[in-house]
Order: C-alpha cells, then structure tokens, then sequence
C-alpha cells in the first residue's frame, strides 16, 4: 500500500456564531491516482470538507498533510497552484479568453511564453476542444458543457498532482452530464489524478468513485469503502436509505461478467447427428444446448422439442443473436437474458469462443453472496 | 430665422472670448473627473468588504450633492478665495457620487464563483483585484465616470458667480442685461457651447470604454 497523497488529521471546524460544527472531526486519507467520492445529503459539509483541503476555508483545528508535508503553515495561495479546483458554477473569467483562462496559474508561476502557448493547446485537446476554434473565444459563447471542460482543462493548467471537484457536472443536463463523466473517467485513466470528488448524487459518487465516502451530518463518515462494497454492505441504516431501494440494480454496473461462474452447458460441435446430440442432451440431464461450429463459435440454441420437430440440425432451434463478453457489466447481461429466448446468454472470449453461459441463476447467486467478496 | 441669424452674428465675433471660455470649464471638467474619479474609486476599493465604512462613504457623498450649487460654491470663498479653487472644489464634491455609487456596484455585481475560481487557483488578494475584479468593474466604473464628467459641465456654469469662468460667464452676462440686444444671444451661446462641449466628452469617454473593455465580455 503506497502512503497516502492527502490526509486529513482530526480536522475541525466551527463557524464563528454557529453552535454546530460544519465538521466535527473528520480524519481522512486519499491515495495517490484514486478518486474519492465526498457523497451525502445537503448540508452535510462535504463541500466545506472539499474547501479545507486547499485551504479555501482555514480549519478550526486539526492539520492537513500533503504527500507527508503539514501545508496547514505553508501560504495558502502557493498551495492552491499546486492543487486543481473546479466549482459547479465553473467560474470562468468573463474578460478573459479560453486561452488566458486556461494559462491562469502557469501565468502565476511565471512559465516561458511559447511553454504556456504549448500548453494550453495541450489542455484543449485534452478535454476534446479543437485549439484552433476556441482559443481565442470569450467564456460567453460557450455551452454550460464546454464551460466545464474548460474549467477542467483550467483546473490542469500546471499538472498538479491533486484535483478537487465540487459537483463539477451538477448543473449540466443529463445527457451531457452523462458524457462529460465518461470523457473524464477516460481522462483519469490516463493522467492518474489524485482526485476528491463531491456529489450529492449517489449514481454519479458510484460511477465517479474508486472510493465513496458516505457523509452524514458535521462531516462525519457513514462509511467510506470501494462502492460495490458499500452497495452490497451498507454500514448502518443512514447508508442504507441515503443509497435508496435500487442499490442492487447500481451495483449491476460495477460488476462484470468475469466475475459470474459460468455455466457450462453442453456445446455440441457441429457436424453432428441428430440422435447424438439428443442422447449427449439426455445424459447430461439438460433441455438446452449451444451448437457450435468448427472455430467454436456459438450459433444456435438447441432444444428438445426442436430437435424432435426438425430433421436437420441447420435449422433446428433459435439463432444466437446476442454475444456477451466477460468485460460486459451484470447490467448488459441481464438485458441480453432478458432479450434471450431461452433466459440464457452464451459469453465469448475477444475472439468469438465460447467460454460457457450465463445464467439468471448464476447472476442471482453472485449478487447475494456480493457480501462475502472483498 | 432671424433669431439664429441673430445668434450666429453674435457668435462669430467672439470666437476668442468663446474658445478661452470654453478652455476653462473643460480645464474644470479634466481635473475635476480625473481627481474625483482617483479618490472615488480608491474609496470604492478599500471599503469593499467593509459595509459600514461604504455606506458611510456613499451617505456623504449623497450629501455633497443635496447642497444647493449656489451655495457649495460660495462657502468655501472665505478660506480659498474667489476664482477657480472654490469652483474646483464644490464640482470636485459634486463629482464623487456617481463614481463611487458606480465602482460599488461594478465590484459588487462580479460574480462570486468567478471570485472563487480566482482564489481557487492560488491568486493573492492583489491578484483577484487588479486582474479580475476592477476590469470586470470597469464599464460599470466608466459609466460613472461619464456622468460625473457631464455633471461637471453642467453645474460648471455658475463658477462665472464666484469669478470661476467658463461658458457661464456668456450666461450671467446675458441674465444681466436682460432684455438689452445682444442678452438672449450671450445666454444661447453659453448654452450651446455646454451641449456641444458634453456631447463631445461623452463621445470621448464612451470611446474609451472601447478601447479599454475587450468585446463580448458583456453576456
């Protein structure tokens, strides 16, 4: 386990005039390349908890420690070029043009001209904005979903380590929101930020989170694991109404088909004879079988019923339409049962051969015995 | 007809006396806008996050402008004595307001997750200030800029009453001879040459809000 880049130490903070900490005493550590979801219901403090890490909000008492060294002394405005911030309401500036927004903090470290010219049209294909077109555009021409890719691309500007992100896609619509997440996941998987992420979302905190950390009142973690663990585990009640009733169907996404124990079925290659195929079917017990060709691949659901009506294995039973793959999500795999004649979906390797089948069974047994995996 | 021939006839025998007149009320209107613009927009500064100290300034500077303007203009004789100091300093007063009611609202009117964003990549206070929050103010500010400059050459006119100068002088010579040939003329000139000298201010200054303002930052 590498050490931990942000940790928070008994952090604590009261308003001046409010009796109720904002957070009562929250200790906290992110590791390097994660993303860690801050999720809970409004006013819990998670926002202020994202604020006090780069320092927008001081803490009452307790200290912050990045990559080992307490930066609760150091100057807060150095510290804050070292960590990209992105708010909800994106906050580019007005006057200024995508270009200079996005140079904001390499103008303050006082980079070499042509290394900011470079960098910025660095950033803008990063975030999937052709340089040449919005460079020199003004904030006020772009769309909400543009605004924010800018917003992270400003966020980037000098490659820091650490990102912090206030509900970033909160006020963009659905659709849009949808593809801003998975661009950036795509990002992420690249760049290996360090990110801490606040939503009040908890389909966004499932998809977003390497980690979510569930925050009820004052700051206080609910519970804080891997998000399929949360899921299936939920720590107390808060959790579990805060996650709501379709927590299973969430974690439909999270898991794949890798991780169901197939089921093997009886593949018959084909060229064969009907009344071999039916007495192989009779021994092993079984009503329905995949037909495979020579480069086994899966071609068609056979039956008993079929084979009985039906005088050449060409056409007897059902073509097989839809192939999953072991990295399709539970979520694909109930859809193409659903879909399946028989209730089965057949599961091929990259190249088309079959590994076995899927079954509403084998699916049903994963998600309850989910508990026991960690 | 006859009157504007009338006029013009008068007009075009005094050129002189009109472009020296004419010189000194726009002497009044650059250096009263320039140092009432200086103080009101430091005030507006410094008092930005201090509301008392700012509705303080804004009460007394709402004052300075509820003085009748014959009055402001005299009382100030007794210590700086006739001519252009005590002119230079009731428009000076009379200037304040709308520059300062203006830089506040142009700095209040900043939106705030644009001064978070600011903070949030590490600018000082200075920063966010000079490169954020006053060019973002500044139309706003220039706004107030423009009316205090017209303000000026309005209320400029009754500097003629405590040996001031400036175009007033035609007006007062004309109410004084009333109805003599030649009164009504003297007071159409003063008149004229305000508007014309206004119009030409404003002009200017809306050009300078050009310059000085990049395109399309007003959404």
């Amino acid at each position: 386990m590498s050490r931990p880049l942000i940790e928070l130490r008994n952090i604590r903070k009261v308003y001046p005039g409010v009796q109720a900490p904002a957070v009562a005493d929250l200790t906290l550590s992110v590791d390097p390349g994660e993303i860690l979801v801050l999720v809970g219901p409004s006013g819990c403090g998670k926002s202020t908890t994202l604020r006090l890490i780069n320092r927008m909000i001081e803490p009452t008492s307790g200290s912050i420690l990045y990559n080992g060294e307490d930066v609760t002394s150091v100057d807060p405005n150095e510290l804050r070029r070292r960590i990209g911030y992105v708010i909800q309401q994106v906050g580019l500036f007005p006057h200024k043009t995508i270009a200079e927004n996005i140079a904001t903090v390499p103008q303050l470290l006082r980079w070499p001209k042509q290394r900011i010219r470079d960098r910025v049209d660095e950033l803008l294909e990063l975030v999937s904005m052709d340089p040449s077109v919005y460079r020199d555009r003004y904030p006020g021409e772009l769309s909400g979903g543009q605004a924010q890719r800018v917003g992270v691309a400003r966020a980037l500007g000098a490659n820091p380590d650490v990102l912090l992100m206030d509900e970033p896609f909160g006020a963009i619509d659905p659709i849009t929101r949808d593809r801003l997440q998975n661009e950036f996941l795509r990002l992420q998987s690249d760049l290996k930020k360090t990110i801490v992420f606040v939503t009040h979302d908890i389909d966004e905190a499932v998809k977003m989170g390497d980690r979510i950390a569930i925050l009820r009142q004052e700051s206080r973690i609910a519970q804080i694991d891997r998000p399929e663990i949360v899921l299936a585990e939920p720590a107390d009640e808060f959790v579990e109404n805060f996650l709501g009733s379709g927590a299973i169907l969430k974690s439909l996404t999270l898991r794949r088909v890798r991780d169901i124990d197939l089921d093997p079925l009886i593949a018959i290659h084909e060229p064969v004879h009907r009344g071999k195929a039916l007495s192989l079917m009779q021994e092993a017990g079984v009503s329905t079988a995949v037909l495979l060709d020579d480069k086994d691949h899966p071609m068609r659901w056979i039956d008993e019923r079929a084979l009985n009506r039906s005088a050449g294995l060409e056409q007897a039973g059902r073509p097989i339409t839809v192939q999953l793959q072991p990295e399709d999500t539970l979520q694909d795999a109930l859809s193409a049962m659903l879909q399946s004649s028989t209730g089965l979906s057949v599961v091929v390797d990259g190249r088309g051969k079959y590994l076995g089948c899927c079954t509403i069974e084998s699916l049903a047994s994963l998600l309850i015995s989910n508990g026991n995996h960690k | 007809m006859d009157g504007i021939v009338s006029w013009w006839g008068y007009v075009s025998t005094r050129w002189d006396l009109i472009v020296s007149t004419l010189t000194q009320t726009l002497v009044y209107v650059v250096a009263v806008t320039i140092t009432a613009g200086i103080l009101a927009i430091t005030v507006g500064v410094l008092t930005r996050q201090h509301v008392f100290a700012r509705e303080f300034s804004l009460a007394l500077a709402s004052i300075f402008l509820t003085i009748p303007s014959l009055a402001l203009f005299t009382i100030f004789i007794p210590i700086v004595g006739l001519g252009f100091t005590p002119s230079f300093i009731a428009l000076f007063l009379y200037a304040i307001l709308p520059i300062l009611r203006n830089t506040v609202a142009g700095l209040d009117a900043v939106d705030a997750s644009v001064l978070e964003s600011a903070k949030g990549v590490g600018m000082t206070p200075s920063q966010v200030l000079f490169r954020i929050q006053l060019p973002l103010a500044w139309p706003v500010i220039l706004a107030g800029v423009r009316v205090s400059a017209l303000l000026t050459v309005g209320i400029s006119a009754i500097a003629t009453l405590v040996a001031g100068g400036g175009l007033g002088d035609f007006i007062k010579s004309g109410l004084a001879r009333l109805p003599l040939p030649n009164s009504l003329e003297a007071i159409w000139t003063g008149v004229v040459f305000s508007v014309l000298l206004a119009l030409a201010i404003d002009l200017g200054l809306r050009f300078l809000n050009r310059l000085t303002t990049p395109v399309r930052t007003q959404q």
